[in-house]
């Protein structure tokens, strides 16, 4: 028979107060034993303080064709980030 | 370099004029450094070559366990025994990390085992070279590894972003493995009579296959304008070789070990001045028969691949079928609630 | 039997099973059914040959005759080797592999646990390391276990097969002597008759989870501990001990 292991995505909290973040994937039968192959192969060097695994498969990723309508809307916007504001120096604590 | 002689798919470099404009837009970005995704367009001779040349590369770091794993159980301190091992686990962790990096090219794991089984795909050639004393566990990582890193440097910026990515990481953890085996060939160097013969039989023996590492001289090598011009090859098979001939002669005086080839000379004139060392060819014709499957092991490391997937099915699917049991029972539960 | 002596025997005890067990577990190395497992196998593998190098220096030290950890791994023959015969049993299939990891973790998850109580503070530190690793092997051999056990109708029939034929080697992990009297007297081991319930505990759940049937015999093969070993440590050793044995003194 033989039909192949699905997979998994692997993120990893790197320290403590960081974001998980993606590092790669791996083959497992389940979500269970996918985790205890992350850490087996992804945290070797003592890389991790959390995981997280995910079926491949479950993943909904955006499309390159949508680059355009996702992101170029919030290029315009850069009232969001703090340089858009012009404070003058003596203004401490800003 | 542990791919070797990937045939680029297509007909060379197509003018720019001849591209369709689609074409155009993915060979500008490229062009501008730009990092291709798995989801983005790309011409199918780019998917097709890199799905070789990722396989391959992926398939010698498993072959490649073979033959150092050939000491594992000999090595000759609980100190030595730890490094090697570990080494080796980190070829399997390289092996799995570009499996990943072509899967996302959309052909699985499995599907690229089959064609390595069928001998439809390669490895490294130096993979069917034997390790006959414990200095060929240092000369592997000395040379060898020298030689995948010089490669993998440059890969980390390759096109494709699986596979840089997975470059970034392989290139991470490989730095200890040339440094281990380098400091196992000082250890023999120094060492007893016999010892230092073992470093030096395991130097003579293993030079040339590394040289070969790179493949083919330039001029006999084909299709590789088209791989430079999608960047999935940075540098050419010469200049990689000399780069890891100049770097490695040194090192080789420094273990006072008598340099492998004669013609090993320094020449002030090579690369406009700059200076290189000339070297003897590899015998090219012993390259070609090895990828043909006439080197001294390949049959071994075939079979010993193809053993362990075999005999290693039935695991494979009892855990699945396990895991499909779970899920069922737990669906079960979750209806009767 | 003198405390030191008992001590050393101990701890000799402690380092062989690991540097046994983990020299065949490294056999796989290359050859397992799937690159994920490959690496799991050789992470146990170096957790045992750390926790051998701690505890066969500690047994140096004991002894006090300037052995190394490599002296006592790579230049003692078979009769001075303290280990327990299943930990030498041939590796067989990886259902064989595993399960006798099960049965070895199952009980050095116990006894370690134990050890972190030592009046010995030395064992107990290394035991506190130790424990940790512990704790993961068993889970992973344990759900490993169960996963094929419970698999399908072949990897059921190995597993069972596997059990079978290892049985006859627990008994041994249980049967305690004078040395380790001498030790439980002193606080710094516990008696080996103590752990088994515990074990039997652990090991009937994860058998139970794994439609394994546990045999009924409870006839033990012993000797190890002892000195006394089956025919495959002597071959075990002729491979580990090669190098420094064809080139003595040699530094490497």
């Amino acid at each position: 028979m033989s039909s192949e292991w699905p997979l998994f995505e692997v993120f990893i909290r790197g320290q403590h107060g960081l974001s998980h973040r993606h590092v790669g994937s791996l083959h497992a039968p389940d979500a269970e034993m996918a985790l205890k192959n992350a850490r087996d192969v992804y945290t070797r060097r003592n890389e991790g303080v959390s995981i997280w695994v995910v079926e491949s498969a479950r993943i909904t990723a955006s499309s390159p064709g949508d680059k355009g309508p996702l992101y170029a809307p919030s290029e315009s916007k850069i009232y969001r980030h703090p340089t858009f504001y012009d404070i003058p120096d003596d203004v401490e604590a800003m | 370099m542990y791919a070797q002689m990937v045939k680029t798919a297509g007909h060379g470099i197509k003018p720019r004029d001849r591209m369709t404009p689609q074409e155009r837009a993915f060979q500008d970005r490229i062009d501008a450094g730009e990092k291709i995704e798995p989801k983005d367009w790309m011409p199918d001779e780019y998917r097709a070559t890199l799905i070789r040349q990722i396989g391959q590369h992926a398939h010698s770091e498993i072959v490649g366990q073979l033959p150092e794993g050939n000491w594992i159980t000999r090595a000759p301190t609980l100190e030595r025994k730890a490094i090697l091992l570990a080494k080796v686990q980190d070829e399997a962790g390289h092996g799995l990390y570009l499996y990943s990096a072509c899967e996302t090219l959309g052909v699985s794991r499995d599907e690229l085992i089959a064609m390595l089984h069928a001998g439809k795909m390669k490895y490294s050639s130096i993979f069917n070279y034997p390790t006959l004393n414990w200095a060929d566990i240092g000369a592997v990582g000395w040379l060898v590894d020298g030689a995948a890193i010089m490669n993998q440097v440059q890969l980390q910026k390759t096109s494709y972003g699986p596979y840089a990515r997975a470059m970034v990481r392989i290139c991470k953890e490989e730095s200890f493995h040339q440094r281990q085996g380098f400091s196992i060939m000082m250890k023999m160097a120094a060492g007893t009579p016999a010892q230092k013969r073992m470093a030096q039989d395991a130097l003579n023996r293993l030079w040339f296959p590394s040289l070969m590492m790179f493949g083919p001289p330039d001029k006999d090598s084909a299709h590789t304008a088209q791989s430079m011009a999608w960047k999935i090859k940075i540098n050419t098979n010469d200049e990689l070789r000399q780069r890891f001939v100049d770097q490695t002669v040194p090192q080789i005086d420094y273990l006072g070990l008598e340099r492998p080839d004669p013609d090993l000379k320094w020449n002030p004139d090579k690369a406009d001045g700059k200076g290189g060392f000339d070297y003897s060819d590899p015998d090219w014709a012993e390259f070609f028969a090895v990828l043909k499957g006439n080197g001294p092991c390949n049959t071994d490391r075939m079979k010993a691949r193809v053993d362990a997937w075999e005999q290693g099915a039935w695991v494979r699917d009892g855990l699945s079928a396990h895991a499909a049991k779970r899920a069922a029972r737990s669906a079960q539960q979750t209806a009767a609630q | 039997m003198e405390k030191n002596a008992a001590l050393f025997q101990f701890l000799c005890r402690m380092g062989d099973n690991t540097l046994v067990l983990g020299h065949r577990v490294s056999e796989w190395c290359g050859h397992a059914p799937v690159i994920e497992e490959d690496i799991a196998l050789a992470n146990t593998a170096l957790d045992l040959l750390g926790q051998t190098q701690l505890w066969l220096e500690l047994a140096g030290t004991v002894e006090g005759k300037g052995r190394s950890a490599d002296d006592l791994a790579f230049l003692r023959d078979v009769w001075d080797f303290r280990n327990l015969l299943l930990v030498e049993r041939p590796n067989g299939d990886f259902g064989h592999t595993l399960l006798r990891q099960f049965l070895f973790d199952a009980w050095q998850n116990i006894i370690l646990a134990r050890l972190t109580e030592s009046r010995d503070q030395r064992i107990a530190e290394i035991a506190e390391k130790a424990a940790k690793e512990a704790a993961y092997h068993v889970e992973r051999s344990s759900g490993t276990v169960i996963g094929l056990g419970d698999g399908t109708d072949e990897s059921h029939r190995r597993m069972q097969a596997a059990l079978d034929r290892l049985w006859p080697y627990v008994g041994e992990m249980f049967c305690g002597d004078a040395a380790d009297q001498t030790l439980a007297a002193a606080g710094i081991a516990p008696r080996p008759e103590d752990l088994r319930s515990a074990w039997d505990a652990h090991v009937n759940a994860v058998l139970d989870a794994a439609t394994l049937a546990r045999p009924d015999s409870d006839f033990a093969h012993k000797g190890g501990r002892d000195g006394t070993h089956t025919e495959h440590l002597g071959y075990i050793l002729a491979d580990m001990q090669f190098l420094q044995r064809a080139y003595p003194g040699a530094a490497w």
